[in-house]
């Protein structure tokens, strides 16, 4: 019997169709956009200015604040323009344009293919290099690690859960690292055990992936204190919260973090991540991005360097098809639809999902019939067709009292109703809203 | 008359007796003093309860005049000068003074001139496309026209043109309560003091981006060049965040700005046309 | 590339119902219970099944059309499952102008008014049922016999239904032994040969119907067993106390309308509570009421009431009883 989350939970069409690509290389563009904030928290601080040659993996802005991270150059040139630029959705923020030339790497960093076990840094000295290296949460989330691996006093963390469910349809970048780069990542995450200070960790993954859970099996045996855990196949498996519900059989309370019950999740890619950055001196400059889509002509996973132009990248894999009607950032379920195609490849992004003109547009929307679909796939078991009234009428103070802030925006409710209607839409609304209106109140 | 029908007859006007006498003592015991002033105040108030003045309704704000000893921050926009004038001399007070406002859309990008670069098909409410993305367009300051502010209007004054996509305001019915500023997410509607026969001028965009960006993006777009700034003899117009912006009170209605903008960002309503350059020359030689 | 980009929130996927696929699974499900009652009724039955689906189907056009000036919405199927499930509720005699009268109820005054289809407190179909059966009693209790394709339509051989029959035999004091002879088998009344009204006679045909639309999803199974099983319940109390008086719980159960209310009506979207811990008190709820009326009050049959009652409750339900959250049971700390 494979583990799962209880309650709730949709069974979207896979569409894995690049499972079996093994990862490629994209060449280094002509030039890359480095926006100065790729993570949760606030934007990093520049510490190069116009006309500096920078080489690959050079420290181009600091993280600034306690939840920030460093941004490091992804290639070698000479910096144009400290500047505003896109991100996918048109939104601007600030940005570090390189000219690129050549590819000359900062001499420090390890570029030999072997594997290195033996971890020689402290607890302490770890944390540290994660923030050094720039590693946010590969998942998509982005969330600053090295924030991740310092334990809150009064707080106790009994296991480390690793996040190989890759849930969302389409994407298989997680997939193919862990085939692919196994050790690694099971170096990664005994190197987080280490700044943890735990003996246990869980490797979660669908049954989706028999190859990469074979895989993960066979080596895991060779490190201490790790195992692997298929789970069933059941869309938002790899959310946090229902992870830690499928392996551990604990709730996080509302409001509150997995440490609470004492677990710390990081993904797949951010273990890989950790490796290269402790083992290997390497910051997060480059990650396995799936591009995939139904007409696309070359689909697969392929290693981009950050800072690349989604343009770029489409390019390389044969160009954007003539009948795409829809561009998504990361998964079908909680992806953004993608307006501003020169957006640059950022640390958070995941995949890039060409859809056909005939697929993009949604579903007229209906009445509710009030068939409570939505409430029985809802993983959180809130529910959404009267968070949605609530929100599209204004009443925000009994939307709370439903508890809509402890909505993880799965979109398993819009996903299944058959009136069309767009729960999450305004579901989103109302949370936005009443954490804004619980912020002025603070304020006050 | 049966002795049934009597006894129902007697029985039920009893009952009746008996709960208008306790009715009375209960309405007695727990009444609550209320100035009387406040009804007669409340009876001179529009009663629409749009919240224009900023209180919860009608009877709130009737209180609340009542209870202040000046007219200080208490104004119904709705029923104006008038309304506040009446209430002054019921209250046996000297009425306020307040310039007459009337809303304005600071975004004049229609399709024409801010060509649509995307195809929105989410839940069609302006804040949702707001929190979404920079909008269909490649400005993303300017009016999203799924008619947020439309909804938000409880005296009809507002409606999204089916061609332009822009909300138009009619002067008449604006009452200046100010739902649809509230209402807007990216705040491009402006309370305005206007002057005779409803005349405003006023620089149409929000974008804050800088020249190029602005106005690749849509052409009417302010470029924050300071052109009009430097024309206005009365100092009106600053220059904030490459977007150009004109002090209403400062405001002569001289319109030499609008001449000046090069891209016609600002705009003049209510004006009457003026005369082709050539003519005016003409007449100016003429005159010597 | 041509096409502008299609923009919307997340999710960019979505499932494969729709309203109007669930309609026809609906109107699938009944499709047996119709071919009975063609089989039993004659002629009647497809007169009255038609005149009830075009009328509800005209009514919803008319009034959306020219009353309401909104979009018309007719094929989302709403109205064909009101149709067919008021006219499952009818005796298949009951003259053409009647039906349109009960339509008109259903639709314009139970649905329309209240703002279409979702917004309807009251399941529209009984509540069409219970004014015509108040305004037209005679038309409405008097049931044909089952004679095949020769029973005529207006000029059908009636006769009393089994719960007529044991009602009024009891209140007479003959002892249900007496009667049992006069009732049809147990497996008569599985297959339907009695009088009743069309959907509710064959309990075989409700049956297949059931499981049709439990391995298609469109219900769960917590409604009809909550109704279902509190009557079984609640009668085989008193069949136990005392069999001479009460019937027996399969009687009950084969009887009546209490399949094709548990099947059908009870588990009707809109009217009924959208949690399934309310699911079994809103069933256990029609099951208790139904028994009351049938034993204790002047009906012979008390469905089409309970099922109305708890509609009633319905919205109280949504509002108090919530599904516990993920995560709720930490407090403090």
């Amino acid at each position: 019997m494979l583990k799962t989350f209880p309650t709730g939970g949709v069974h979207p069409p896979e569409n894995k169709l690049t499972a079996g690509i093994p990862i490629e290389y994209i060449p280094v563009p002509g030039k890359v956009v480095i926006p100065l904030s790729q993570h949760i928290g606030s934007p990093a601080n520049p510490v190069v200015a116009k006309g500096d040659f920078v080489k690959t993996g050079q420290l181009i802005a600091e993280g600034k604040g306690f939840v920030s991270a460093n941004i490091h150059s992804s290639v070698s040139g000479k910096v144009s323009k400290i500047d505003t630029a896109a991100d996918t959705s048109g939104l601007k923020q600030t940005a570090v344009f390189i000219d690129v030339a050549g590819d000359e790497w900062i001499d420090t960093i390890d570029r030999s293919p072997d594997i290195v076990r033996d971890i020689k840094l402290s607890p302490e000295e770890i944390i540290k290099k994660c923030f050094e290296s720039g590693i946010v949460g590969m998942g998509g989330a982005t969330f600053p690690s090295h924030i991740k691996l310092n334990v809150p006093s009064g707080k106790k963390c009994d296991v480390l859960i690793i996040n190989g469910v890759e849930c969302e349809p389409y994407l298989t970048s997680d997939h193919r690292l862990m085939l692919e780069k196994g050790e690694e990542i099971l170096i990664g995450i005994t190197i987080l055990m280490k700044a943890l200070k735990v003996e246990k960790a869980m490797i979660g993954i669908e049954n989706n992936k028999p190859d990469a859970i074979a895989r993960m099996t066979s080596l895991a045996s060779t490190f201490r204190g790790i195992t692997v855990h298929p789970l069933k196949v059941k869309y938002p498996q790899g959310a946090e919260k229902q992870l830690i519900k499928a392996l551990i059989n604990r709730e996080v309370p509302s409001g509150r973090l997995p440490i609470d019950v004492g677990a710390i999740v990081h993904n797949a890619g951010t273990a890989f991540a950790v490796y290269e950055a402790v083992q290997k001196n390497k910051p997060l400059i480059e990650r396995v991005v799936t591009v995939t889509g139904k007409s696309l002509s070359k689909p697969g996973n392929y290693m981009v360097r950050i800072g690349t132009p989604l343009s770029g990248v489409l390019e390389a894999v044969g160009g954007i098809p003539g009948d795409t009607g829809k561009i998504i950032n990361g998964g079908p379920m909680m992806g953004k639809a993608v307006s501003n195609t020169d957006a640059p490849v950022v640390k958070g992004m995941s995949g890039i999902i060409l859809i056909p003109a005939s697929e993009a547009p949604r579903k007229k929307i209906n009445p509710c019939i009030r068939c409570a679909r939505c409430v029985s796939v809802c993983p959180i078991h809130l529910e959404p067709y009267l968070l949605m009234t609530l929100a599209e009428k204004g009443m925000f103070e009994r939307a709370e009292k439903e508890r809509i802030t402890d909505c993880i925006e799965c979109g398993s409710c819009s996903f299944t109703c058959p009136a069309g209607r767009p729960l999450l839409d305004y579901i989103r609304l109302g949370k936005s809203t009443m954490i804004r209106m619980a912020r002025q109140k603070v304020l006050k | 008359m049966s002795p049934t029908i009597l006894i129902t007859i007697i029985s039920l006007s009893l009952l009746a007796f008996l709960s208008a006498v306790i009715l009375y003592f209960v309405a007695q015991k727990f009444k609550v003093y209320e100035d009387p002033r406040i009804d007669e105040v409340q009876a001179l108030l529009p009663a629409a309860n749009c919240g224009g003045c900023g209180f919860a309704g009608c009877r709130n704000f009737a209180e609340a005049i009542v209870k202040s000893d000046s007219f200080e921050g208490l104004n119904c926009p709705v029923g104006g000068a008038t309304v506040m004038g009446e209430i002054a001399s019921v209250l046996g007070r000297t009425a306020p003074v307040y310039d007459p406002t009337v809303a304005v859309l600071k975004c004049n990008g229609s399709p024409d001139y801010r060509p649509r670069t995307s195809v929105y098909n989410g839940a069609a409410e302006c804040r949702i496309v707001h929190s979404l993305y920079a909008g269909e367009t490649d400005c993303s300051y300017g009016c999203i026209g799924y008619g947020d502010c439309e909804r938000a209007c409880t005296f009809d004054a507002l409606h999204i043109n089916p061609v332009t996509l822009l909300p138009e305001i009619s002067d008449e019915k604006c009452t200046s309560c100010g739902a649809c500023v509230k209402a807007c997410p990216r705040n491009l509607i402006e309370l305005r003091k206007k002057a005779k026969k409803d005349r405003k001028i006023y620089v149409a965009c929000s974008n804050c981006d800088k020249g190029g960006p602005a106005r690749r993006a849509c052409k009417v777009a302010c470029i924050g060049c300071g052109k009009c700034q430097k024309v206005c003899a009365f100092n009106a117009i600053t220059i904030e965040n490459n977007l150009a912006y004109i002090d209403a009170t400062k405001c002569t209605f001289c319109r030499k700005c609008v001449e000046e903008c090069p891209t016609n960002a600002i705009i003049e309503v209510n004006f009457p046309p003026r005369k082709p350059k050539a003519e005016a020359e003409a007449e100016a030689v003429k005159a010597q | 590339m041509t096409n502008m980009l299609n923009i919307a929130p997340s999710p960019h996927a979505h499932g494969k119902d729709s309203t109007r696929k669930l309609m026809l699974d609906v109107v699938i499900a009944l499709i047996p219970a119709f071919i009975i009652s063609v089989f039993y009724f004659g002629i009647g039955a497809v007169i009255v099944t038609a005149t009830s689906v075009i009328s509800c189907l005209l009514f919803e056009y008319l009034i959306q059309k020219f009353v309401l000036k909104k979009p018309v919405s007719v094929t989302d199927g709403s109205a064909l499952v009101t149709g067919i499930l008021l006219a499952f509720n009818l005796p298949s005699n009951i003259p053409i102008l009647i039906i349109v009268i009960g339509s008109f109820v259903s639709i314009a005054i139970a649905k329309m008014t209240f703002g279409g289809l979702g917004n309807n407190p009251f399941n529209p179909a009984l509540v069409g049922r219970v004014f015509m059966l108040i305004s037209f009693p005679v038309q409405m209790t008097t049931w044909p016999v089952p004679k095949g394709l020769g029973t005529g339509y207006l000029d059908a051989v009636t006769g009393a239904t089994p719960l007529a029959i044991v009602k009024e035999g009891l209140a007479n004091g003959e002892s249900l032994s007496e009667l049992m002879s006069q009732l049809p088998s147990p497996v008569q009344m599985f297959l339907g040969n009695m009088a009743g009204s069309m959907g509710e006679v064959s309990a075989a045909a409700l049956l297949i119907g059931f499981t049709y639309l439990l391995i298609r999803k469109v219900i769960t199974w917590q409604i009809p067993v909550a109704v279902a099983g509190t009557i079984a319940v609640f009668t085989g109390i008193l069949w136990l106390a005392n069999p001479a008086k009460n019937a027996d719980p399969m009687f009950h159960l084969l009887a009546g309308g209490v399949l094709l209310g548990a099947i059908f009506m009870a588990t009707d979207y809109v009217t009924s509570p959208m949690v399934p811990k309310s699911m079994f008190i809103y069933g256990a709820g029609i099951g208790i009421i139904t028994v009351v009326i049938r034993v204790y009050g002047a009906y012979p049959e008390g469905v089409s009431f309970a099922i109305l009652i708890m509609n009633a409750f319905v919205p109280l339900m949504n509002a108090y009883i919530k599904p516990k959250r993920f995560g709720e049971e930490v407090k403090n700390g």
